[in-house]
């Protein structure tokens, strides 16, 4: 019998820009079993709604995660506005799905980056980040900050964009389509990029199914469910398809995510050529009362907002479940069998965000 | 099989002048809506103190009797929300950020 070896990988990994631990179980060099712990981050944001008050949780909401801020504080606003029964206004709805959609291109385009620093493609990963900043200076441009957005508000958003400013970042995203394209492409096509990535990982449709994962790791298995078909913010005026996958490798992974930039690109364009006019907030009367489970598609999957409120400013339970913490049962499934080199590509696969799992 | 696949961004990237800006040369510029720091001004305060009770991270403190108006840089989080609140609208957000300090303290402004 081969001898078993134990090595800890993580939390503080090269590849790893946050920190989870895996111990993995080697038989010589080929992975037979990993074994997760997390709680190195834990900041228990989830206990301060007793502290803040229902308005005020916005900015905490927004940092609970560094990527998706934005898309955490709507999903927030969504959960207390259903509560309160709530009408927001068309506009504020149309400018929230152009901000998440943003929020979707520069996360993917980090994804992307870090994936190629994973596996050694150092220059890749430099085109990657060039091509985000250009977004970030889009975001910053908008709404005042580059990751922590602070536009999301309960009843609305916080500020609006002129029509103008609109048409030029549709026109702008039109000519980064093309230099996205020619990095995307080596991902797709180089021969290096594919040998790491084909067939490494491979997560069935019915396992991914069966162990909840969400997002474009449920995607590249095939399996078809993305959330913004449940019509959330204006999503329900904008004509899309989710993309899926059959394969369910890593490759499939990468490939349902550069398609995904593209498709981003489309849903802003759509945005801005449908947007209406009109104000972008209504004022918000009286305190929450009753209980709501809000869902919205992040860059990394679905995340799930519980709010229950008892009539008094301050929430009495909030819970958010994250797109990461449902998809590590998958990466914990995808690791056995792999090599150990494998490993740090697998864990980037599932997009890991651990600040938001731990929160 | 497809090889090189990157020569035409690499031979792109070398012949155009670099992505990022050289700092220290040349100074950052910031959008016009960029929330950077928190600016007052004083003459059309009149110290009523609803800013300090709206700000979400407890950042300002406002003295009526002694006209004072102080902020904790490292506690604010620029979000904008006594911006929002001030009836007289004295406050308002700069783009550029206040500088980095050395000591923990707070800045006073006052209109004694």
């Amino acid at each position: 019998m081969t001898k078993r070896t134990i090595i800890p990988f993580g939390p503080q990994h090269p590849v790893l820009p946050e920190p989870i631990h895996l111990d993995l179980v080697l038989e010589d060099e080929k992975v037979i079993q990993a074994i997760p712990s997390i709680g190195f981050i834990h900041r228990g944001l989830e206990k301060l709604v007793e502290k803040k008050d229902f308005i005020e949780f916005v900015y905490v909401a927004e940092r609970i995660c560094g990527i998706c801020s934005f898309i955490h504080g709507m999903t927030y606003c969504i959960a207390i506005e259903e509560i309160m029964k709530i009408e927001v206004p068309e506009r504020a709805q149309y400018l929230r799905t152009l901000w998440s959609e943003l929020s979707r291109i520069h996360s993917h385009l980090l994804w992307l980056g870090l994936t190629a620093d994973a596996f050694g493609f150092e220059s890749l990963f430099m085109h990657t980040w060039r091509l985000r900043e250009k977004i970030l200076d889009i975001i910053e441009e908008t709404t005042g900050g580059r990751v922590i957005f602070g536009s999301a508000m309960v009843g609305g958003v916080r500020r609006d964009i002129d029509n103008n400013t609109l048409r030029a970042i549709a026109r702008k995203l039109r000519d980064y389509e093309a230099e996205i394209k020619e990095v995307t492409d080596v991902f797709l096509n180089d021969n290096s990029v594919k040998h790491r990535l084909i067939g490494v990982g491979i997560l069935s449709r019915d396992k991914a199914y069966e162990l909840g994962a969400v997002g474009p790791t449920l995607r590249a298995s095939g399996v078809v469910s993305d959330s913004r078909k449940l019509g959330y913010a204006a999503y329900g005026k904008i004509d899309f398809t989710p993309i899926t996958h059959a394969d369910g490798d890593s490759y499939a992974r990468c490939l349902v995510r550069v398609k995904e930039l593209f498709q981003s690109i489309d849903i802003i364009e759509q945005v801005v050529s449908k947007m209406p006019e009109g104000p972008i907030e209504v004022k918000v009367n009286g305190t929450p009362n009753g209980e709501f489970f809000a869902r919205t598609e992040q860059p990394r999957g679905e995340v799930i907002y519980y709010a229950k409120a008892d009539g008094s400013r301050f929430l009495q339970r909030l819970r958010v479940r994250t797109p990461t913490f449902a998809n590590i049962p998958a990466l914990l499934n995808i690791i056995p069998g792999c090599s150990l080199a494998d490993v740090p590509v697998l864990v980037l696969t599932i997009d890991p965000c651990i600040s938001c799992t731990e929160r | 099989m497809s090889f090189f696949v990157m020569t035409k961004t690499i031979l792109k990237s070398l012949f155009s002048k670099p992505a990022t800006e050289a700092y220290p040369f040349k100074p950052r510029t910031y959008p016009k809506y960029s929330r950077g720091s928190i600016a007052i001004n004083t003459a059309d305060c009149i110290f009523c103190g609803i800013c300090a009770r709206k700000c979400p991270t407890q950042a300002l403190k406002v003295s009526r009797d002694a006209k004072n108006w102080e902020i904790d840089r490292l506690r604010c989080i620029a979000c904008g929300a006594c911006i929002t609140v001030c009836p007289k609208k004295c406050l308002s957000m700069k783009n550029t950020y206040s500088a980095a300090l050395t000591i923990k303290q707070k800045e006073t402004f006052s209109n004694a």
